[in-house]
């Protein structure tokens, strides 16, 4: 089935090729768009695995709320992009040659004595027909992961909490409503009873 | 015929390309977090890989926390970043150097 190696080889020429624009191009806004296409092609391979759910949360989580959170950033602050690119040329060296010393090392590992070759890790077969990876996910998710997703979800409440207290900025001047002090309000301090006499009433 | 071996390839190369963005580009915090990104997505690939190969679901549950927790972190960094730029006019890693350090 050399379709797919085809999608394999696609995705992931069009992965790297946008991650290595990511570090590269000049415009930070240009930057987190081939960010999206990055994780685009990787949700693409997610599904080529059969990651369908994953793949899904990819696109769903990053493309869709993480990377609109770095676009709106990029756009609101008025970035002078020039000094922050002096020394790409300088360090553009040593990034090579650290990245190259690494790729080296991984690609050594993983493909001497052939450790995850064939033999080592068979292919596995594809999921029989009407296999929800969904709620093969979910199954493993509420059942045996139950505590540690109760703890990503207070997890997720602590950075909203922090994300908003961090950016959040009275202005002084403005004139804002204090509930606290509109629920402790006493009955005295709005009503005033006064006795007066009864007027004498117009004739006319 | 894929194998495990051109997953990890894939993933490896990745996070080779994320460290070398991290030092081209030491001075742009956004570029940077955008790379701790790009590193997190290769190492969930390796996740997704070994999981799919191994016929293992928590690989996946895994790649699932990793994706909240890099979440949350995005949320947090890009607001550190706003009152940063909001104090300083700057996003400069050179120019916040208050610390001294």
């Amino acid at each position: 089935m050399p379709i797919y190696e085809i999608v394999f080889y696609t995705f992931s020429l069009v992965m790297l090729a946008s991650a290595v624009a990511v570090i590269s191009v000049r415009n930070p806004v240009y930057a987190a768009l081939f960010l999206v296409l990055t994780f685009f092609s990787a949700s693409a391979i997610w599904m080529l695995l059969e990651v369908e759910f994953l793949a899904i949360i990819l696109i769903l989580v990053y493309v869709g709320a993480v990377m609109v959170l770095f676009l709106f950033v990029v756009m609101m602050l008025d970035i002078n992009v020039e000094p922050l690119r002096e020394g790409f040329i300088r360090y553009l060296p040593v990034g090579l040659v650290v990245a190259g010393l690494m790729a080296a090392e991984f690609l050594l590992v993983i493909w001497t004595k052939s450790r995850f070759g064939p033999e080592a890790f068979p292919s596995p077969p594809p999921h029989p027909e009407g296999y929800s990876n969904t709620q093969a996910v979910g199954e493993v998710l509420y059942t045996n992961y139950l505590l540690p997703f109760e703890v990503a979800g207070i997890i997720l409440l602590v950075a909203i909490i922090a994300a908003v207290t961090l950016t959040l900025r009275h202005r002084s001047g403005a004139h804002r409503q204090n509930p606290s002090r509109q629920v402790q309000v006493q009955r005295d301090e709005r009503v005033r009873l006064v006795k007066m006499k009864p007027e004498p009433r117009q004739e006319g | 015929m894929l194998t495990l071996a051109h997953f990890l390839t894939l993933g490896a190369l990745l996070f080779c390309l994320s460290a070398a963005g991290i030092f081209l580009n030491r001075k742009n915090v956004i570029i940077l977090l955008m790379c701790i990104e790009l590193m997190l997505l290769a190492v969930n690939m390796n996740f997704v890989a070994f999981s799919r190969f191994l016929g293992n679901l928590d690989g996946q549950v895994f790649v699932f926390f990793i994706l909240t927790v890099a979440a949350a972190e995005a949320a947090i960094g890009l607001a550190i970043l706003v009152v940063v730029f909001r104090n300083r006019q700057t996003i400069n890693v050179a120019e916040l150097d208050d610390l001294k350090g």
